[in-house]
């Protein structure tokens, strides 16, 4: 006779996911587990839990590009398992970087020859690109100052205070002053006459913005470098420019090609460029480029000899992946240039449905110029009752994710809400965030404002004292 | 009746061509300038895979300590976030929360002296580069604040490091003009010594960075004596310099094996470790963290408070915007893996890297330069060196599909060449018996090559020698000569630039 026998606890790998009792534990928070789990179970926990991050195609507050073509996805795909700092190991996708870097370079008009190799990297964003280039005028000042005999210790550097925080932190971080040209109501970039002023012999250089982050605006670079190539000539210090192109470097060349603000300008001798924002890659790359070999000192750069090729380096981060450079390449030569044009001619037509449905609804005003990066941003215009953080905040039961700020000094009274117009923010999506906008304006008008709630409460808490006392008049026991 | 007309061909609808039809693969890819005009997404995808295809492969670049394979429900999870900008901490609270887990993890695995439900102070970054430049600004900040504070100049810090370090310290160092102190090595000892190191020490050294896992021989430097050495130092000139250790390869290697090493923040002197989580902590490229032992360790003033819709996040990383999946992947691998399932990985790269080690010395033409404690890697040099160098054998052994790079040693030790195979996760046994006879195979040839261009070079010479020159006088050449001029023959051919970086 065969006993069988029942099992008193089932083969656990045979248990559906959400029959397991993977499901049931806690998540460990503090220490490393001590036991490995199926992988099955430890991809559902972990996508489940992330089903509670917003959407990132709904998250109006930022630049950074949140959707490709499948046949780039599969590209980066394949590339993940790529070290992209293995220069000799995977020569193609270091020439891929290059061949970006020289189109690039081309696009901002740099002055070279036609098979002229550009001087410039590619980096995990502008942040480091940023970093590099400041060291870059940094480094270069410092060893002018040395020659002339002259204290070197006390670097600065002049923007507006509309700058983006990775300004401060390379200020703060290199031990470099930031000089910031403070901004006023209705102006909000940065003055180039002001600038200028603030200029002494001690600025490594003066950073423009091409694409300012709260409201899209391009700087005037070429009456900065007016301005600045006339006081160079009166004090005869040598003081170059930067031009932060983050969002606006892939913009200007398609929508505005007649704008002087890149290496035309003579003053110019590095620029930085997002290829994660309009490059119209994911998250993790930047460009930057110099203007020649002599604007980026040699010690600065790193000769790694692998099986005796020499590579040069200049960069703050070391291993990374390879994808987005690859995806950087694909955009540039599946986009073109007309493709790219369109894509932006696009986003600026999306931008003025938004605009002009907010303008229709006759309470917001719009603080963000018409030329510029495609965004919209936009006040209200009586914020007495309610302010800006809670329409933002009443849009996110919708969905979206539509950030208020306040501006820098000298205008922090003001406060916006920003839209940011990507590649995959189509029309339809534009007069939906219009109605959703609509709604929820109905419903801050018939909810009570804080301060209303504010005197209601203390009302209320004043006649519930007096209700308390009078019954206390009549009772006479202990409570 | 109807007519049918023939189509001209000039009107050939183009979208219906197959890939390598259309006129897209006879264009030269752009190099210099962007294309005027778009091409189809098709064609984009196939030109860029195509030339791609000449990169080497990922899982046989033995040069690599870098993760080449994940299980593909993590890749689903990678893929899933590619899309996610990690910065947008209050839109993606649950990333956020993620990473914070992970230090956590970290933090405990590494000993930091906090309590239960405390959370510990670190980062995650893009790798171990940016988390070193994190740690050494956080000291340097700190020694200058207590140089002020103390009335003292505080313009020429100098951080004390063995020369066999990766070249980000030297990055640090230039980048943000800290004087880099080496100690150097010497044939034979291929870290730093810690008794020279105290040695250098003086009153403006910001810290002295020890490595957990060399880059070039895969050993662990004795933390536990450092600590030791600097305590007594500090006490006698009441300098309070600390220790950072690198532990980009070792710090998810020695808590798994070797758990009785005391290396990690045990020790009171050490301040901050930063450690890869692309290397063994079994993740791609694209993620790496510090974790420092208390708050009074990082200096407030270097974070940045950002405030997003009301809510305070304070940051300290060098980068902004970058990708979320690396992270996910890193907490994946942990709630996956958990202690045992990295034990059991590491426990299996040692053996491999016992297989292939024993393989190499049965050939009997290698020097075993690694040790067996430390990262599972195997650093070799031959034994003779006369007629052929590492740097043929790693150069011939690509014909055979493999990556193994050749460096030569740091000074003092420049003389010595070695190969070095990285054991990974992916590194099975077959693979690394493979290896070890494909290196025999290549040995073997250059042998032969050596014994048949003897032969040759020694008739010509015997030829001339008893030929004589064009004035009819005979040249006598004693057979030491003979031999000398085959030596300089062969070296002429086989000279390469030797390499002066570590990676």
């Amino acid at each position: 006779m065969v006993l069988s026998k029942t099992a008193s606890e089932s083969d656990v790998s045979i248990h559906s996911t959400f029959a397991s009792r993977y499901v049931r534990a806690s998540l460990p928070r503090f220490r490393m587990p001590e036991n490995s789990i199926p992988k099955e179970a430890a991809y559902q926990i972990i996508n489940d839990e992330l089903m509670l991050d917003g959407n990132p195609r709904l998250n109006l507050a930022s630049f950074v590009t949140t959707w490709m073509e499948p046949e780039c996805d599969k590209l980066m795909m394949a590339a993940v398992n790529k070290n992209y700092v293995d220069m000799d190991e995977y020569p193609v996708t270091t020439e891929l970087q290059n061949r970006c870097v020289n189109m690039i370079a081309h696009l901002f008009n740099a002055p070279l020859g036609e098979s002229e190799t550009a001087v410039g990297v590619g980096t995990v964003g502008s942040s480091e690109a940023i970093m590099l280039a400041g060291l870059a005028f940094k480094r270069k000042w410092q060893n002018k100052r040395k020659e002339q005999g002259l204290p070197y210790d006390k670097p600065n550097i002049v923007t507006g205070a509309n700058v983006q925080v990775c300004w401060e932190k390379f200020a703060r971080y290199f031990e470099v002053e930031l000089k910031e040209v403070k901004l006023s109501e209705g102006y909000y970039v940065m003055d180039p006459e002001k600038a200028v002023q603030m200029v002494d012999e001690n600025t490594i250089c003066v950073a423009a913005i091409l694409g300012s982050t709260l409201n899209g605006e391009f700087e005037d670079v070429k009456l900065l470098n007016d301005l600045l190539t006339k006081k160079n000539a009166e004090t005869g210090w040598d003081t170059p420019i930067h031009v932060d192109a983050a969002s606006g470097g892939f913009i200007a060349p398609f929508l505005y090609p007649e704008l002087e603000w890149d290496f035309r300008l003579p003053l110019v001798k590095s620029i930085n460029v997002s290829g994660h924002k309009y490059g119209l890659v994911y998250a993790g790359i930047g460009w930057c480029i110099w203007r020649t070999k002599e604007d980026l000192p040699e010690e600065l750069i790193f000769h790694i000899n692998y099986l005796g090729a020499d590579q040069p380096t200049f960069t703050l981060n070391f291993s990374k992946g390879s994808s987005q450079v690859i995806a950087q390449y694909y955009q540039l030569i599946r986009l073109g240039f007309e493709g790219y044009k369109n894509i932006m001619e696009n986003c600026q037509e999306n931008a003025m449905v938004l605009k002009e449905g907010l303008e229709k609804t006759g309470r917001f005003n719009i603080v963000s110029k018409d030329n510029g990066v495609p965004l919209v941003a936009f006040s209200l215009k009586d914020n007495s009752r309610h302010d800006e953080f809670e329409v933002s905040e009443f849009l996110r039961r919708f969905g979206w994710i539509l950030p208020a700020y306040t501006m820098p000094p000298d205008a922090q009274n003001i406060t916006v809400l920003r839209v940011v117009i990507r590649e995959d923010f189509s029309r339809t999506l534009a007069e939906r965030l219009v109605l959703d906008i609509q709604k929820v304006l109905h419903e801050l008008d018939v909810m009570p404002s804080k301060k209303d709630i504010d005197i209601q409460k203390t009302k209320s808490v004043a006649a519930a004292w007096k209700r308390f006392v009078e019954d206390k008049k009549k009772t006479n026991g202990i409570c | 009746m109807v007519l049918s007309k023939a189509v001209p061909s000039s009107s050939h609808d183009a979208s219906l061509d197959c890939t390598f039809a259309s006129r897209y693969v006879r264009a030269p890819l752009p190099r210099f300038k962007l294309p005027e005009e778009s091409i189809p997404k098709e064609a984009a995808y196939q030109v860029i895979n195509d030339e791609l295809m000449l990169d080497g492969n990922p899982r046989l670049n033995l040069a690599s300590f870098v993760t080449t394979w994940m299980e593909p429900e993590c890749d689903k999870l990678i893929m899933a976030a590619l899309n996610k900008n990690y910065v947008d901490m209050d839109e993606y609270p649950i990333t956020t929360e993620l990473q914070n887990r992970c230090v956590n993890m970290i933090a405990h695995l590494f000993n930091a002296p906090i309590g239960e439900e405390e959370t510990a102070v670190g980062v995650g970054t893009v790798g171990s580069s940016e988390a070193i430049m994190l740690a050494g600004l956080a000291f340097k900040r700190k020694w200058q604040n207590k140089r002020k504070a103390e009335g003292m100049p505080y313009d020429k810090p100098n951080i004390v490091t063995g020369a066999n370090v990766q070249v980000c310290w030297e990055k640090f160092a230039r980048y943000f003009e800290v004087e880099l102190k080496e100690v150097k090595l010497k044939e034979g000892y291929y870290v730093m010594d810690p008794e020279k190191a105290v040695a250098m020490v003086d009153e403006n050294t910001i810290c002295v960075a020890a490595i957990l896992g060399s880059t070039l021989t895969g050993e662990f430097e004795d933390v536990k004596k450092l600590n030791e050495l600097l305590t007594e130092k500090n006490k006698e000139t009441g300098w309070d310099v600390p220790i950072h250790v690198d532990a980009a390869s070792g710090g998810f290697i020695a808590p798994f094996l070797y758990k009785d090493l005391v290396w990690d923040f045990r020790l009171p002197l050490v301040k901050s470790i930063n450690v890869s989580g692309h290397k063994y902590g079994l993740v791609y490229a694209g993620v790496g963290w510090v974790v420092w032992r208390s708050k009074e360790d990082l200096p407030d003033e270097l974070v940045f408070h950002i405030n997003y819709l009301g809510a305070d996040q304070p940051t300290f990383t060098l980068n902004f915007s970058k990708g979320s999946s690396q992270i996910i992947a890193q907490y994946y691998q942990f709630i996956r893996l958990g202690f045992e399932g990295y034990k059991n990985i590491i426990e299996n790269c040692m053996e491999n890297a016992k297989v292939l080690r024993q393989g190499l010395e049965q050939t009997g033409k290698f020097n075993i330069v690694s040790k067996e404690v430390g990262v599972p890697l195997v650093a070799f040099a031959l034994k003779d060196r006369t007629y052929y160098t590492v740097f043929d054998i790693s150069e011939n052994l690509r014909r055979f599909g493999w990556i193994v790079p050749a460096y030569t040693m740091p000074a003092d030790a420049q003389h010595i060449a070695v190969l070095r195979v990285v054991v990974r996760e992916d590194f099975s046994r077959s693979l690394a018996e493979r290896l070890v006879s494909d290196i025999h195979k290549v040995v073997q040839e250059l042998d032969e090559q050596v014994k048949h261009v003897t032969k040759v070079v020694t008739t010509q010479v015997d030829i001339t020698a008893r030929g004589g020159g064009t004035d009819g006088a005979l040249v006598h050449k004693s057979e030491q000569e003979i031999a000398e001029e085959v030596i300089t023959y062969w070296k002429k051919l086989v000279s390469r630039k030797k390499t002066s970086g570590v990676c």
